[in-house]
């Protein structure tokens, strides 16, 4: 569904992706694992066409989509919850869900969609004429998310969800997303929990310094001694 | 967000205000002397173009340090065309417009392609405004550093076509210019682009996630707003009559523009008609007190205006319309700050 080959991505002089290489099957949950600033959201970002890669192929569903800018990347079906959820603040609830529609290929399904999000989420639905602000951490994770539905993505791209949630509220943000991938929805989960994510996960990516250092099955990974020691502490 | 309409229908004491001032500034011209007229009307200036300045700063997130900038470019335009080929301001204006949605479109260009943001978007601003300034100060065909004048014919007769005549007549002028953009600028602000611009205000990065053209909206406010800030140009230009390259593009005069929608409030459509109104009138009067006192102190309103941002900071860092709306009883999107 997504190939991504030798993409190479800059900041000014800094090289934050070197040769990066991942696919994505059809309907699986393909971990990346790393160390903060390993290129984890780098990766993500240049996928997402927020950022240009110097170098390098992205490949979606069979068409070339490299350098395209991200609201016709979006449009294409890939979506994201960025890190620290990026709600807007001062928008109602509704008001940001909406926002998520803003993209033709969600636009149609604008309000089919909210109920949609309102019934996997009840206490989006009470708290529907708030400012989203106001929300806990963990109501403003559910609303990111569901923000990201009103694009009927194909592809989503998780960066780090667990991020400063209490641990029953990761554990909860975790079974949303096997419930999407069950319903068919394509995943790559970003997350320094590596532990969490490598268990839900099928094929796994190890980043190091901007390189694909490792990868392969997620159960391997887990197995693997290297992993164990230096993301897992065991 | 909800219509206007909506929210005052929510609170009758604002909708009875509201009322009651539209009314005395139809019937103003009667009632006051020259002098006041003069005062209400620069207040509507200011209300018209702090409104062309918050739609790209309030709405959008964009700050221009250098909005005077379009108030010289489009006041210039339309003044140089009258004087040279007779050409109405009301065509001038088109002239006028196009020129300052070019110089907007430039600074975008630049800005939003090369990923110049926050501090040093502003400073791009300063800078095009400075610039600018100085290629007019040299400019000989509209009478460079010794100014620029338009010709003072009869004030009694009014020629609506050329924009002379009385001052009650650019007092009319100016209110239909100024409820005019109010009242498009509730239709923008609940429009589809309304919407993109609060939410890249609010969070870029998340605008562009969700598939949002950051780079299209962003030109759109910085274009329109300078297009409509030229509109206020040119009535400015054919009521003083007069232009001075330090005066049209100076720093000061964009800073003048910025403090009513900050004072009023920002990303607000009452805020910079409120502010105007607090911040002009109490103006006048402190000019008048010292007058009266024997003291002439040259740049004292500019300190004083600085004092007024200071307690509104301090004090209300929303703005005042935000703090005003709620005791008027206005809940919702308008009370926000």
């Amino acid at each position: 569904m997504l190939t991504v080959e030798g993409l190479e991505l800059y900041y000014g002089d800094a090289k934050a992706l070197d040769g990066v290489s991942v696919a994505v099957e059809d309907g699986e949950i393909v971990a990346i694992v790393g160390a903060n600033g390993a290129g984890k959201s780098s990766l993500i970002r240049a996928i997402a066409g927020i950022e240009t890669p110097a170098a390098g192929t992205v490949r979606f569903d069979g068409e070339d989509i490299t350098g395209w800018p991200s609201y016709r990347v979006c449009d294409r079906g890939i979506g994201q919850v960025a890190e620290g959820r990026q709600i807007f603040p001062n928008m109602t609830v509704r008001e940001n869900l909406e926002m998520g529609a803003v993209i033709p290929r969600g636009r149609a399904r604008c309000d089919e969609t909210v109920e949609d999000v309102f019934a996997m989420f009840p206490r989006l639905r009470e708290r529907e004429g708030q400012a989203a602000g106001t929300l806990s951490g963990g109501e403003q994770q559910m609303l990111a998310i569901g923000r990201c539905l009103m694009g009927q993505p194909k592809l989503i791209m998780f960066d780090e969800p667990s991020l400063g949630l209490a641990p029953a509220l990761v554990a909860e943000v975790f079974e949303t997303i096997r419930t999407l991938n069950a319903a068919g929805t394509t995943v790559i989960l970003v997350e320094q929990n590596v532990a969490m994510s490598l268990r839900m996960a099928r094929h796994a990516y190890v980043l190091e310094n901007g390189r694909i250092v490792l990868s392969g099955l997620a159960e391997d990974l887990l197995d693997d001694d290297g992993v164990r020691q230096a993301y897992l502490g065991l | 967000m909800r219509g206007v309409g909506a929210v005052l229908r929510g609170a009758p004491r604002a909708a009875t205000g509201l009322a009651v001032l539209g009314a005395a500034l139809l019937v103003a011209p009667l009632l006051v002397d020259d002098y006041l007229l003069s005062v209400i009307l620069i207040t509507l200036y200011f209300a018209f173009v702090g409104q062309a300045w918050n739609l790209m700063m309030g709405y959008a997130g964009q700050l221009s340090l250098g909005h005077a900038l379009y108030v010289g470019l489009g006041g210039y335009a339309a003044a140089a065309f009258f004087v040279h080929f007779g050409l109405t301001p009301w065509a001038g204006m088109v002239i006028g417009i196009l020129v300052a949605a070019a110089f907007a479109a430039g600074i975008g260009l630049l800005a939003f392609r090369f990923g110049i943001g926050g501090v040093y978007f502003a400073l791009l601003t300063i800078a095009v405004a400075e610039f600018t300034r100085i290629l007019f100060e040299h400019f000989e065909w509209v009478g460079a550093t010794g100014g620029f004048f338009l010709p003072v014919e009869n004030r009694e007769i009014n020629d609506l076509l050329m924009l002379r005549g009385s001052p009650a007549m650019f007092y009319y002028v100016i209110l239909a210019m100024t409820v005019g953009l109010f009242l498009a600028n509730v239709a923008l602000i609940r429009s589809r682009m309304g919407y993109y611009w609060m939410a890249i205000r609010e969070d870029q990065d998340a605008a562009q996630a969700l598939g949002i053209n950051t780079f299209r909206y962003k030109m759109m406010a910085v274009v329109l707003s300078a297009s409509l800030t030229a509109l206020g140009g040119v009535f400015l230009a054919f009521y003083n009559n007069n232009l001075f390259p330090i005066d049209a593009f100076g720093i000061h005069r964009s800073i003048e523009i910025i403090l009513a929608p900050i004072i009023g409030g920002l990303g607000t459509l009452f805020g910079p008609i409120l502010g105007a109104f607090i911040l002009t009138p109490l103006g006048e009067v402190l000019t008048w007190a010292l007058d009266q006192l024997g003291v002439q102190m040259a740049g004292v309103k500019h300190l004083f205006y600085g004092l007024v941002l200071l307690v509104i900071i301090r004090s209300l860092p929303g703005g005042v319309w935000p703090w005003f709306a709620r005791r008027l009883g206005i809940e919702g999107p308008e009370a926000r700050p």
